[in-house]
């Protein structure tokens, strides 16, 4: 559904994605980064499990919410791609507190 | 982070900005908190990364921000980005997390410049994937370089939308088709603002040369399109609208919609600013005179969350707000802020010119504000229809907060950002009531989800 404007923009940070490694360009938020990967959803719901994707890109919506580090509901829109980040697709509510505080 | 300063201006948009080169340029200490990792707000995003090439389509009213990010950068304000404000309240304390730490400061002025959200507006299958707000189009675009590569229907009413599908074409996006949810009566209703839009031409012309470049393009344009529905299994696959009385479908993977902007007021109603109901921009937005005073002493508020008027406006009154500030602080005497407010205040004017033929011409029609389809989505988080709202109507007495209690709407993640205006309408339609002041869900602290252990957090702050 998305590109990359400019092959160029490519990147050069490696992050994972749901378990493959991709490589990603610095200053970009997690939610452009899966969009232009191909990625439909970012998220099911904790109510009817229905998927969802990422519909403000503002950090108003909440519905662009995935697993970042370990982290369930991660605002994937303001959250910018650093090296070697694990990015994965959240089910409903997520992992019990993957927060190891 | 120091516990006090004497200005917090919250928000890096065009009213942040200028404000804070403003208050700094009188000396006063001025901390300005901003949830982006970068300054220029919604309009201005990724200002100071954006290549040339992506700045050039973007357009020269976009570049504008580069001088403004160079002022900003220049000036002696604390800047703290990637900074969630909380909370704030009438003694003027701002609840914020940065870096991963709770923190409660406070100021003798505050001024929010929290700008605008897209307006919500419910319509089957909108909480698909691959249906999307027009802005998280050019988010996507302007701070990342992300386009649409099969293709994108766009649909709704409003500048953006010309915009965009201007900027797409720009770019080699196929646009499908342009709906335009416009009803033909708006363009009665707003003949007679148009004598004063002339006064802003400017605008007027850019938005007939994006048409004229659109049409000669070759992209289907419909208008008066009623009816929009996203169609498909687990993601959408095809759009269906209705135009001259028939039925038409689209296949697409992509939707974006745009139905104009509302002011972000959630930091304002948490701290107990009084609110109205602006029946010709169709929002809720704070009270505040010409200065920007709140109904609240020491909040301020300039820019799009004051009520929308557009980038160059904003700045405007980042300005004028700041000068406020400055008399309240003793910094100016008030035949300073007079003075100084001549220049602004004009220019600010000079702006405004287009707002009312803008507003009554791309203004929503009401069985889109206040849908009837009762198997639509109206609460995204707690997947909450339309009929189910309705059905709680009458036990709710016709409140809108009752409502919200009864069905659960509004009480997700998004804390009722995505919904609350549209449970007003319907909560007013259903009830045969007027809608009003009081007719928004009431918004308090914290306005952002924060983790337990983040606002734990707070406490070791306080003890250290």
């Amino acid at each position: 559904m998305f590109k990359q404007l400019q092959n160029n923009d490519l990147g050069n940070l490696e992050v994972t994605l749901d378990g493959c490694k991709i490589l990603v360009p610095q200053g970009t938020s997690v939610a452009a980064v899966v969009l232009a990967q191909g990625l439909r959803s970012t998220r099911t719901t904790p109510i009817s499990n229905s998927p969802r994707a990422p519909f403000c890109m503002m950090g108003v919506c909440y519905d662009c919410l995935m697993i970042i580090d370990g982290k369930a509901n991660q605002h994937s829109c303001a959250t910018y791609v650093k090296q070697g980040m694990h990015v994965e697709t959240q089910q409903g509510v997520g992992p019990a507190l993957g927060d190891a505080r | 982070m120091r516990d006090h300063y004497q200005l917090i201006i919250i928000g890096a948009g065009p009213a942040g900005l200028a404000a804070a080169v403003t208050a700094t340029n009188h000396g006063i200490s001025c901390a300005l908190l901003d949830e982006q990792a970068s300054p220029g707000g919604q309009i201005y995003r990724a200002i100071e990364s954006a290549p040339a090439t992506r700045a050039q389509v973007l357009g020269s009213e976009y570049q504008q921000g580069k001088t403004l990010a160079e002022e900003f950068r220049a000036c002696s304000v604390e800047y703290f980005p990637e900074c969630k404000v909380w909370s704030l309240n009438s003694e003027r304390e701002v609840g914020v997390l940065y870096k991963d730490q709770s923190k409660i400061i406070s100021a003798d002025q505050v001024l929010v410049a929290s700008g605008a959200i897209e307006r919500p507006v419910p319509f089957p299958g909108w909480t698909l994937p691959g249906v999307m707000q027009a802005g998280a189009g050019q988010i996507l675009f302007k701070s990342a370089g992300v386009i649409p590569s099969d293709g994108v229907v766009l649909a709704g009413s409003g500048p953006l939308l010309l915009l965009l599908a201007w900027q797409y074409m720009q770019v080699g996006v196929e646009i499908k088709a342009m709906l335009d949810v416009t009803p033909h009566s708006n363009f009665l209703s707003a003949l007679t603002k148009f004598p004063r839009a002339l006064l802003a031409h400017h605008y007027l012309t850019k938005g007939l040369i994006y048409q004229r470049d659109l049409k000669r393009a070759g992209i289907v344009s419909k208008m008066a399109v009623s009816n929009l529905k996203a169609e498909g299994n687990g993601e959408l696959q095809s759009i269906s609208y209705r135009h001259l009385g028939r039925e038409h479908s689209i296949e697409t993977g992509l939707l974006m919609t745009h139905f104009g902007v509302i002011p972000d007021i959630w930091l304002t109603q948490a701290a107990g600013c009084q609110h109205r109901r602006d029946s010709s921009q169709q929002c809720w937005r704070p009270q505040h005179n010409e200065w920007g005073n709140t109904s609240i002493d020491g909040i301020l508020i300039a820019g799009d969350g004051a009520g929308i008027n557009g980038v160059r406006s904003a700045e405007y009154a980042g300005r004028l707000a700041v000068l406020q500030a400055l008399f309240s602080l003793g910094v100016i005497s008030q035949a300073e802020r007079n003075q100084q407010s001549i220049n602004p205040r004009k220019q600010m004017r000079k702006e405004r010119h287009i707002r009312p033929f803008l507003e009554a011409y791309f203004a929503i029609p009401q069985n889109m504000l206040a849908t009837t389809d009762k198997s639509t989505i109206i609460c995204r988080c707690e997947e909450i229809t339309a009929g189910e709202i309705r059905a709680a109507v009458d036990n709710a007495h016709g409140d809108s907060n009752q409502v919200k209690y009864l069905s659960r709407c509004g009480m997700g993640p998004c804390q009722g950002r995505q919904c609350a205006n549209a449970v007003a309408h319907i909560v007013a339609d259903a009830g045969g009531e007027a809608i009003s002041d009081s007719s928004l869900f009431r918004g308090r602290p914290p306005v952002a989800p924060l983790t337990l252990a983040q606002l734990a957090s707070l406490s070791a702050e306080n003890a250290s």
